[in-house]
């Protein structure tokens, strides 16, 4: 069964919001209507996003350390927002196991927001229905479009290769690989949710050089010291070649 | 939370609806056995159509807390999974049998259809009674379900939660039976006044016991476990956005931890204490006034509680929302 999912390096993300700006530029263009900007302009302007970097500091000064966090809809396995849905609006794709919501259905209710621990779903102040990121599910099956295309909008714009798309049930797939091998990790994981997006672990990147690399240890230089003085009779480099 | 007062009018006028019925079908229970004179069909028609005005009033303002009224119908479709859709299920539904046994009582159409071993008859509105009898507690147990199904709302994640939507609003629909009964039938007004009093008692130890155990939680996400890193020392320094989002105001109740600690004591001294004095005083004078003053101030406290109830719970989610920049 196919999990399609987003794996993000904390390692990598500078937190420049690219993929902020770029989600919202191609959601709020699509078929599903815009993604409302309430007061743009004014001193509270406020809207819908699918997606949000936050920063943190991690640590005490002067040992601190700041964490960009991108935070979208996390496409949980075992997504708690959707058996509360009383319509059937909030559903999980079986094929790509995508959470979607069909805003056709939705009453705003926004009892599925309560039951999302992460905060991943936001009320559309002007659709009055509940909208979360589709992993660009308009997108990344339009073969119209050529297969570098095919991938979510936060994905395309991030300028660090911060984000990762791809199925996490293919072991073979980049992101399975990457959870494996870098430490991928789920967010709140005591609730059992089995989010599908993961998060890879920020680490220290250290160039380990020993010090025998620094100096050569078989240096004949060391050993020998200083090569023997060719006597003025040998034959140098002169008189063994001519141009 | 954020209270939204849709759903604290809801669910204090539905509880209170389904309480008041359940003080009518209790007297009639009773009158069938013997226990009680047989009462006049008026207090049963009356007392339904008071229900049944506190129940429509709910589902009015239950309308407000939606961004589609119009598609409402529709959620009753996932009764398999959804506590919400089991309650939009049931409300209606036990408004029509409340509906239906007013009607039956107002026209005095009542045959019987058995008797029992003990004599007592098996009529149409004992059957519609019955019925009733068991939507109400369903859908005490929708309503309370909707909130002690969300596991990570710990404050609300108890059976408590259900026993106190039952407890509270059965105490706040026998004060107004009690009110009701001093006017209608003054017979079974020390019944009713009587059940008040000990359910209000009930729901006090209730409430108090969510209350000592919500004092006692311990948070299960934090700062650590929602950003997976490994730290003691984490401060958020932004949250992303500058004039609030659905995350900032939906989630948070927005009060001084100092108001949600005043309204506790509030709604303990409104919803219950005065309460029980009233209606003791009631019950010993007789006095109808007095009965539906216990009424007022135990609906105003319960408005009380059910704020404090919402404000009270703290989301994970907020996790994520603590600084602006």
């Amino acid at each position: 069964m196919t999990q399609l999912a987003l794996v993000i390096d904390l390692n990598v993300c500078v937190g420049c919001h690219a993929c902020v700006t770029n989600c919202k530029e191609w959601n709020t263009s699509g078929a599903a209507g815009p993604m409302v900007d309430m007061n743009p302009y004014g001193k509270d302007p406020t809207g819908t996003f699918f997606n949000r970097v936050q920063t943190f500091e991690v640590g005490e000064f002067p040992n601190t350390e700041t964490v960009h966090f991108p935070k979208s809809c996390l496409h949980c396995e075992e997504p708690p927002c959707v058996p509360v849905c009383p319509t059937g609006a909030s559903y999980k794709r079986k094929e790509d196991g995508i959470v979607l919501v069909d805003y056709d259905k939705c009453i705003g209710c926004k009892y599925c927001s309560w039951a999302c621990p992460y905060g991943a779903r936001e009320l559309d102040e002007q659709q009055r229905v509940m909208k979360k990121c589709t992993l660009c599910v308009d997108r990344i099956y339009d073969t119209t479009m050529t297969a570098e295309e095919r991938r979510p909008a936060c994905v395309r714009a991030c300028p660090t290769s911060a984000r990762l798309f791809g199925d996490i049930h293919d072991p073979e797939s980049e992101v399975a690989k990457a959870i494996r091998e870098n430490g991928g990790y789920p967010l709140m994981p005591e609730w059992g949710t089995q989010p599908a997006n993961h998060y890879l672990p920020r680490r220290k990147t250290k160039l380990r050089i020993r010090e025998d690399e620094l100096e050569r240890a078989d240096n004949p230089l060391k050993i020998d010291q200083q090569l023997p003085k060719p006597g003025k009779s040998e034959p140098s480099l002169d008189d063994v070649t001519s141009w | 939370m954020h209270p939204a007062f849709s759903v604290v009018f809801l669910t204090t006028l539905i509880g209170a609806g389904q309480g008041l019925f359940l003080a009518l079908f209790t007297v009639e229970s009773y009158a069938a056995f013997g226990l009680l004179p047989t009462q006049s069909s008026d207090f049963y028609a009356v007392g339904s159509a008071l229900a049944l005005v506190l129940l429509i009033l709910g589902l009015v303002a239950s309308f407000f807390h939606l961004g589609h009224p119009e598609r409402a119908w529709r959620a009753a479709a996932q009764w398999r999974t959804s506590w919400l859709s089991r309650e939009v299920i049931v409300l209606p539904a036990f408004m029509g049998m409340v509906f239906l046994y007013g009607v039956a009582h107002w026209f005095g159409f009542n045959p019987v259809f058995a008797q029992l071993p003990s004599g007592a008859p098996v009529n149409l509105t004992a059957v519609l009674g019955s019925v009733a009898w068991v939507l109400a507690f369903a859908l005490y147990i929708c309503t309370g379900m909707i909130y002690a199904c969300l596991r990570f709302l710990r404050e609300w994640y108890t059976p408590l939660t259900v026993i106190n939507y039952v407890l509270l609003g059965g105490a706040s629909g026998f004060s107004l039976g009690a009110a009701l009964a001093a006017a209608q039938a003054p017979d079974v007004m020390p019944l009713l006044a009587g059940w008040a009093l000990i359910i209000t008692f009930l729901g006090l130890i209730g409430r108090s016991a969510t209350l000592i155990r919500n004092a006692r939680l311990k948070p299960k996400s934090t700062l650590q476990t929602a950003l997976g890193i490994k730290h003691p020392q984490i401060v958020q320094k932004t949250m992303g956005l500058m004039g609030g989002s659905f995350n900032t105001r939906e989630f948070f109740h927005g009060q001084k931890p100092a108001l949600l600690r005043s309204v506790k004591w509030v709604f303990l001294v409104t919803a219950f204490l005065v309460p029980m004095v009233l209606l003791g005083m009631g019950l010993s004078m007789a006095a109808g006034g007095v009965l539906l003053l216990a009424f007022v101030i135990q609906y105003l406290g319960l408005l009380a509680e059910r704020w404090f109830f919402f404000a009270q719970s703290n989301h994970p989610q907020n996790l994520y929302y603590q600084s602006v920049a």
